[in-house]
Order: C-alpha cells, then sequence, then structure tokens
C-alpha cells in the first residue's frame, strides 16, 4: 500500500529545547495513526511539520507524494488540519466560517456555500449556523473546527488532539464523526495523550517521547510487548503499601509499580489467576486488608510506563470531567453554555 | 499558472479575508463606536478649546476651517494603528492557523488587513465631515478637488497601515502594538501644520513639521479643500509648495519598503 505520510529525522529545537529529536514515521493511505505521548512529547511540533506551518532545522517530510518543504502550497490543496485549540473565528457565524474556508480553497462561491451547508448538517450545527460562533460551546467550535478541515475534502487529515478539553459526551461524539470519516477512506494521523483513544481510533500507534518515536505497532503488539497481565491490588491502609510491594516482587516477574494516592499495587505475572491467588494468600498472611483485586490485560498506560518509566497522563480521559455542567474548556468563558437548543 | 491567475488568484483571497474583517468591524461594535466617536470628539476639542486660543492670526484663516484638516489627517493616521492591533490579534489567536495551513495566497491577509481598514478610514472620515460641517468647516472648491482631497488622505492612512502591520507583525501583541505607535504617532501628528502654523514653532521641530509627511498631507488636504488664505505667502521649503507630490512620493517609498517587509513577516510570524 501507497505511504501517504512519510518523516525521515525530523529535527526542531526551539533554543535548548529539542522539540523533535530525528522523528521517524510513516502511515500508509487509508490508515489511521495515531501519535501517542505526553505533553511537550513532540506531537504538536511533527503536526506543524507536517502542515507546513513550521520548518524543521533538518529532517524530510512527505504528504500525499508532495515535499513539505518544497511544495508548501500544492500539499495544503490536499490536506485537512484540525488543532487543539478550534481555529474558528468568532466574529463570524458557523456558515459564514465554513464558506470563508471553502473560498480561501477556491472551490467557488456556489461549491463553498453548498459544502458549508452539507458539513454543518453533517457535524450536527446546523441549528447554529447563522449564529455567530462567539456564543457556541466548546464542543461545538471543535466540531466546526473539524468540520473546517475537511471542506475540500482532502486525502490526508490531521487531527490535533481532537478531544482535549471536551467532557466525556462531546468526547464519544468526537470519536464517532471521527470513525465515520475514516471508513470513507481518509488517511489520518491523530495526536493523542488519551491511550483509550488511540485504542479506539487508530489501526497502528507510534509512541512518541522526547521528539523521537520510542515504540510503533497495533495496540495489540504494543500490548504483548510489555508482557503478560497485570495484577492489581487497592489496599484500605496505605501504611502497608511497602509491604504489600514485597509480596508482590515475589509473585511478578518485574518490579510492580505503587500508586499512593488510590493506594494501589500494580505487577506483570505470567501465570494468571493462580498468580492472583498465590498474591491473595500472602496479603492475607500478612494480616493486610485488600479493598479491591482483580487481573487485567496490560492497557496502553503499561505500555507507556514500560517504555518510558513513566506514565502517560495524570488522569484517564473519562475520569477527568463527570460532571456534565462543567465547561469544556476552563479558559473559555463561553464554553460553559449548554450545548444547541435542539 | 500563469501570472495573471495567479495575481487573481491573490485578489480574490484577499477580498475573501477583507469581507471577513469588514463583518467583524460591523459586529463588534466597539470597533465602530471608538473610530467614529474619536473623530467628533476631537473636531469638537479643537474647534472650541484651542480655537479661542489659537485664532485667526496664526493660522490667516478661521481656527475652525484650518482645523479640520489637520484633524482628517490626524485621525487617518490615528486609525492605521486598528490594522495593527487587529492583525496582532489575529496572530493570537487560532485562526491564523487555520489560514497558514490553506492553499490562498500568502500577502491576502494582510492585503486583506489593510484594505478593510481604508473602510474604517472612510468611515471616520464621512463622520469628521459631517461633525466639521456643523462647527463652521466648508469646501471651499470643486467636487473633483474635494474628492482629490480625500483621496490623499486615504493613499496616506493605507501607506501608514503598512507601517503598523510590520511593527504587529515584530511585535504580536495588541496592547504593546497600540502603545508603541502612540509613541511615535502623537509627535508625528502634534510636530506638524496640524493644529497649529508651523511659523510658531522654535527652530528645529519647525524644520521637523516642514518635511513631516503629515504636514504635506494636511496641505495637501487644506489646499484641495480650499481652506488655504490666498493672500498668506507662500511656504517656504519644497515639501509644501508641493504637498500632493511630496505626500505621494511618502506613499510610495512607504509602500515599496514595508508592502513586501510585512509580507515576508507575516510568512515568518505565522510559521512559528
Amino acid at each position: 500500500m501507497p505511504t501517504a505520510i512519510r518523516a525521515t529525522g525530523l529535527v526542531k529545537k526551539y533554543g535548548a529545547v529539542t522539540a523533535l529529536d530525528g522523528l521517524d514515521l510513516e502511515v500508509e493511505e487509508g490508515t489511521v495513526l495515531g501519535l501517542l505521548g505526553p505533553n511537550g512529547a513532540g506531537k504538536t511540533t511533527a503536526v506543524r511539520v507536517f502542515t507546513t506551518l513550521l520548518r524543521p532545522d533538518s529532517g524530510h517530510a512527505e504528504v500525499a507524494g508532495v515535499d513539505v518543504l518544497r511544495h508548501p502550497k500544492e500539499l495544503r490543496r490536499r490536506i485537512g488540519v484540525s488543532g487543539q485549540y478550534a481555529a474558528v473565528d468568532e466574529h463570524l457565524t458557523g456558515f459564514e466560517n465554513l464558506d470563508m474556508v471553502g473560498r480561501l480553497y477556491h472551490l467557488g462561491a456556489a461549491a463553498s456555500r453548498a459544502r458549508a451547508r452539507e458539513l454543518l448538517e453533517q457535524f450536527d450545527l446546523a441549528h447554529a449556523a447563522e449564529r455567530v460562533v462567539k456564543g457556541w460551546s466548546g464542543g461545538m467550535r471543535r466540531r466546526l473546527d473539524l468540520a473546517g478541515a475537511l471542506v475540500a475534502q482532502p486525502p490526508v487529515l490531521f487531527l490535533d488532539e481532537p478531544t482535549t478539553g471536551l467532557d466525556p459526551r462531546g468526547r464519544v461524539g468526537m470519536w464517532n464523526v471521527i470513525e465515520g470519516l475514516v471508513r470513507g477512506g481518509t488517511t489520518l494521523l491523530l495526536t493523542t495523550q488519551y491511550l483509550e483513544e488511540a485504542d479506539r481510533l487508530a489501526d497502528r500507534i507510534a509512541v512518541i517521547d522526547h521528539g523521537r518515536v520510542i515504540a510503533l505497532g497495533t495496540a495489540d503488539e504494543l500490548k504483548a510487548q510489555v508482557g503478560g497481565e497485570r495484577i492489581e491490588v487497592v489496599l484500605l491502609d496505605p501504611a502497608r503499601l511497602t509491604t504489600a510491594r514485597h509480596e508482590a516482587a515475589a509473585v511478578g516477574i518485574e518490579e510492580p509499580g505503587v500508586d499512593d494516592r488510590d493506594r494501589r499495587v500494580t505487577v506483570a505475572v505470567d501465570g494468571g489467576t493462580t498468580d492472583l491467588v498465590e498474591l491473595l494468600g500472602r496479603l492475607d498472611r500478612a494480616g493486610i486488608e485488600v479493598l479491591e483485586a482483580g487481573l487485567r490485560r496490560p492497557t496502553l498506560d503499561d505500555v507507556f510506563l514500560a517504555l518510558t518509566g513513566h506514565h502517560a497522563e495524570a488522569e484517564t480521559p473519562s475520569g477527568d470531567t463527570d460532571d456534565p455542567n462543567q465547561p469544556d474548556d476552563p479558559d473559555d468563558p463561553a464554553a460553559g453554555e449548554q450545548e444547541g437548543v435542539a | 499558472m500563469s501570472v495573471l491567475s495567479a495575481a487573481l488568484e491573490s485578489a480574490s483571497d484577499a477580498a475573501v479575508i477583507t469581507r471577513r474583517n469588514l463583518r467583524k468591524i460591523l459586529r463588534v461594535p466597539d470597533v465602530l463606536v471608538f473610530t467614529t466617536l474619536s473623530p467628533i470628539m476631537f473636531v469638537l476639542l479643537f474647534a472650541y478649546v484651542f480655537g479661542g486660543a489659537i485664532g485667526t492670526q496664526d493660522t490667516g484663516i478661521d481656527y475652525r476651517e484650518f482645523l479640520i484638516a489637520g484633524v482628517f489627517a490626524q485621525t487617518v493616521v490615528f486609525g492605521a494603528t486598528f490594522t495593527g492591533y487587529s492583525l496582532a490579534e489575529d496572530l493570537q489567536k487560532g485562526i491564523i492557523d487555520r489560514f497558514r495551513s490553506l492553499p490562498m495566497s500568502t500577502s491576502s491577509v494582510v492585503v486583506g488587513r489593510t484594505v478593510s481598514d481604508i473602510g474604517i478610514n472612510l468611515v471616520s472620515l464621512f463622520v469628521m465631515s459631517l461633525t466639521g460641517l456643523v462647527v463652521g468647516w466648508r469646501i471651499r472648491s470643486s467636487v473633483l478637488e474635494a474628492a482629490g482631497g480625500y483621496l490623499v488622505l486615504v493613499a496616506f492612512a493605507f501607506a501608514i497601515s503598512w507601517i503598523m502591520a510590520s511593527v504587529a507583525l515584530v511585535v504580536r501583541t495588541p496592547e504593546v502594538v497600540n502603545n508603541a505607535s502612540f509613541i511615535v504617532i502623537f509627535p508625528l501628528t502634534f510636530i506638524a501644520n496640524t493644529f497649529v502654523s508651523i511659523s510658531s514653532l522654535p527652530g528645529p521641530l519647525a524644520t521637523f513639521a516642514n518635511w513631516n509627511p503629515v504636514s504635506s498631507v494636511t496641505q495637501a488636504a487644506r489646499e484641495l479643500f480650499g481652506n488655504t488664505d490666498p493672500r498668506a505667502p507662500a511656504p517656504e521649503v519644497w515639501s509644501l509648495q508641493h504637498p500632493v507630490l511630496y505626500t505621494l512620493i511618502w506613499v510610495l517609498i512607504i509602500l515599496a519598503v514595508f508592502v513586501p517587509l510585512s509580507i515576508r513577516l507575516y510568512r515568518r510570524a505565522a510559521s512559528r
């Protein structure tokens, strides 16, 4: 299958900070690559290079067969970009935003208008089409921004953290939209710091840290790379964590991880339920009370921890804002408004 | 792509951006209020506060008659800071990333900005003219000459807009653009023949005022509106003897330098 996105040895430095440190990447046509990494890993910098917004210090990048540095304008005809911060004009209506983007893609007036209407319908924004974006919620702005990336039906799409800052409902909505796009055959490079998101949307995942790819494969391949299942136990008494850790080390195949805040000990094992029973017996004999115990397959967070020595994120994507009244984006005063009028 | 179709495409892109900017001006009322109220305030303040003190003997003709062209010149120069302010504001928002990722002409964002700000200047010139008529100012020349006077003012403002665009692309913060430009614009518009006769200024300031393009644009407007004293002696310096020509030379020089500079700066500023 032909390659839609290719990067070799991309380097970008900001003073003493190295944002990209020899990044190599390949994405096959019609597939989804999840670029997964924590804040500051270089994900956004990589997207900015691919979308001609940023010149790398060295290295080579090619998208849809077009050299990023040599033919930036030609390249821009073939890509769509939607960023972490909705790139929409607050003072224009939803319709005017998309119509403007269509005209700047040189689709012509009639085609731009028709495409704008079509996208507003598709993204469930038709009811707000004639309203100025300033009063829209964060989730609606994001959808409009994504719609802006699709105006010219580009073969290659870049989505930079498309769900960061969205509430759980908004996030799931965005996932459904993206899954629909991919079924249409678009090549997609998606950056995310949410493991769950990469797992759900991406065909292949490139784990990126300190500006380089440190692991590449399908979600299952990456999980297999860190070995077997995990036992997780949650203790009643945080003072017993050290003892519990010793017991877990005796059963597991790797150094156990300890989470003080959650009073949780995690350890990789190769004996499945036998090991679980064994560990619970040991804890019982040591007089340690267990609140919760379980055996699970490794998550991408385990992959990240094993590869980089640190967790990918502080919170899980579904755990941050469960309150539906919570604003999508704390920096955005308009984001707290209720979405749509239905 | 041929040169012609590339030029047409650039013009069409700039038109799209211009339309977007004009919409925004109409939808953010404070901009319109500011651009219409402050000129009214200037006309009234100068006419009634300084008008009595400065009097006819200094300027050769009725002070209000003398004043209006000066207020016009000052206001359109100040209006140019809006170009810088809005461009810096756009740079801070995500919308510039959208523009940068589109296959549009790179010059169109800055061209669209400066062109749409001509609209603002036309509005404020219109409002100031009405206010001027109320306080006693009259156009005493032909329609064609008067149109020429407005044209010189607008052309000069357009050139200053390009300077402000370059400033904005370097500083990138709207507030800093405003503060920085005020430091330059205040002396530029006051050390001139805008509000007083140059003969009343001390030596070095008079020299500066004589060659200050704000003086020549004011003089050009005054002459074209017929607001000069026919009995007054001709100005001593070439710049004020040929104010239209001198102003247009400035306009061309400014555009020749700052149009390419701004476009280059935009490319660089947007790709950080």
